[in-house]
């Protein structure tokens, strides 16, 4: 498999701050790579660097062969990233249509937005029953779907989501895990950011462990479900 | 006629201290197309929205875009700063006389039987209906449009999505402009003015905006008629000068009982 994105030595902080100084990771193409951590251990700010949100100081990421870090929010999105966000930042006074609507920036994307927005509604037959209505008054599972929806529409190579099971209740956490692998069989690999290790890692091919803003350890899944670290930091056995 | 002004400064809900002074710059803009060109006001409000348009996303490449990441009060003191300069340009080229616009078409009325029509209200009501229909279309049908709704609603969720945030900001301070400049040409046979006209004007803009709710497209509207209800009553009850005063109670009353304005969303 073909790498399709990796991040080398990448540091990033906000002002003073250096939040992330050492995440070095690699995503292949087809893959669903996990990125776990505790509370402010950097993973949310090591996504918003890859997006295009924040410019690494040092290191690189490269993204299918073009370095990326330094680059717009819009051209990294062109480029086939899509980011599902911590908080998921929709438009509140918009309708989940407009809001689905909008993720298609690009003219690629556009110009196939009514095939993309039919796959979005067959995976996520709610959001076809709330169309209309305004994003804001979604419960929150079903804003999570929206979220995750309007990044589709982008149609990208790589699918990143910060927390996606954050606040809600199991049962639609299970809806929305077993949607990553149905977007992840159809073809677009996901880096997926969770504080749910458990679930994390068992949806996941590989998986990252990040701790104060650096990598510590790394396996596929088998080898981190197993790990008497991981078992007794995250897994709470 | 106020209704239709003030409508359309209601909509762009955008808080610009420079709004009243590029007003002002589409009324003297009619002014030298109808003596210099001949070009009555009431037709030459297009070419003033064009060149205002022109001018708002100007204003906003060259200057706002350059502050976008520094605090808000630093972008209301550049407004201000943008502001003191078109008030002062207008005060060197045009002098500090009051000057109203000829307007033949204007000062022309129409009998309908027993109803007599004062084409110049018409013409103005008119457009700031047509204006404001385009506008709705524009900003709820078009990409574009959606597009500056969404950066409105939510900044950094419009980042995220890859919007080209520099050309969606150009394109809504243009079209905000354009609609000031178009405005100001349609009163400009009405409402005498001077360079420091501008001032008064952005008051009253900021004052329907907060009335109506910050962000709020149909508090905008009841702001904007609200407002010059208030200031026709406070015309009439009190007197003619003492009109803001009306304005302004009618401002402090909606703030003490809701304090983010009749439509707006409590802040989070
Ligand atoms: N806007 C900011 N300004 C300054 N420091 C920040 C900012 N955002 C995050 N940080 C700091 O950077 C570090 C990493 O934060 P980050 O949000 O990336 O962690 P996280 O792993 O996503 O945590 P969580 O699980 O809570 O979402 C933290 O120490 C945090 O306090
Ligand atoms: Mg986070």
């Amino acid at each position: 498999m073909s790498t399709l994105l990796s991040l080398d030595a990448v540091e990033v902080g906000y002002g003073d701050v250096v939040a992330v100084h050492a995440a070095s990771l690699e995503v292949r193409a087809g893959e669903i790579v996990a990125l776990i951590g505790s509370n402010g251990a950097g993973k949310t700010t090591t996504l918003r660097a890859v997006a295009g949100l924040l410019r690494p100081r040092r290191g690189r990421i490269v993204f299918d062969g073009d370095r990326i870090d330094g680059r717009s929010p819009a051209d990294v999105v062109a480029r086939g990233i899509a980011h599902v966000p911590e908080g998921r930042q929709l438009f509140p006074t918009m309708t989940v249509l407009e809001n689905l609507e909008l993720g298609a920036r690009t003219a690629a994307s556009r110009a196939q937005r009514p095939e993309t927005l039919a796959r979005v509604f067959d995976l996520f037959p709610r959001l076809a029953e709330r169309q209309t209505q305004l994003a804001g008054t979604l419960s929150g599972g079903e804003q999570q779907m929206t979220a995750i929806g309007r990044a589709l529409m982008a149609r990208p190579r790589l699918l990143m989501l910060d927390e996606p099971s954050l606040g809600l209740a199991p049962i639609v956490v299970a809806t929305i895990f077993d949607n990553l692998a149905r977007i992840n069989a159809g073809g677009t690999t996901v880096l997926l950011v969770e504080q749910n290790v458990l679930r994390a890692l068992r949806l996941c091919h590989r998986g990252y462990v990040l701790e104060n803003g650096a990598i510590v350890a790394q396996g596929t899944r088998d080898a981190l479900l197993a790990d008497e670290r991981i078992k007794r930091a995250y897994l709470g056995r | 006629m106020a209704v239709g002004l003030t409508l359309i400064f209601g909509v762009m809900r955008v808080v610009n201290f420079a709004h009243g002074d590029m007003m002002v710059w589409g009324m003297y803009l009619a002014y030298v197309l109808s003596t210099r060109a001949g070009l009555d006001p009431y037709l030459g409000f297009a070419l003033c929205a064009a060149a205002l348009f022109v001018f708002g996303a100007a204003v906003q490449r060259g200057l706002v875009d350059r502050i976008v990441d520094a605090p808000h009060e630093m972008q209301i003191l550049l407004m201000l700063g943008v502001a003191l300069v078109m008030e002062n340009v207008a005060l060197l080229v045009f002098g500090p006389e009051p000057i109203r616009v000829r307007s033949p078409l204007g000062a022309a009325t129409w009998y309908l039987g027993p109803l007599y029509v004062d084409v110049a209200r018409l013409v103005t009501f008119g457009v700031a209906i047509v204006l404001t229909a385009a506008l709705w279309v524009f900003l709820y049908r078009t990409d574009l449009g959606r597009q500056i709704r969404a950066a409105a609603d939510n900044p950094y969720g419009a980042l995220v999505i890859g919007t080209d945030v520099r050309r969606v900001y150009a394109a809504a301070f243009g079209i905000g402009a354009a609609c000031v400049g178009a405005a100001g040409a349609l009163v400009s046979p009405i409402l005498p003015f001077q360079p420091s006209t501008g001032l008064s004007l952005s008051v009253t803009s900021f004052n329907i905006v907060i009335i109506g709710g910050m962000g709020s497209l149909p508090g905008a509207f009841v702001g904007g008629v609200l407002v010059s209800v208030a200031e026709s009553l406070g015309a009439v009850f009190l007197k003619p000068s003492l009109k803001e005063l009306a304005s302004f109670s009618l401002l402090i009353l909606i703030l003490i009982v809701r304090p983010a304005g009749l439509f707006g969303r409590r802040a989070s």
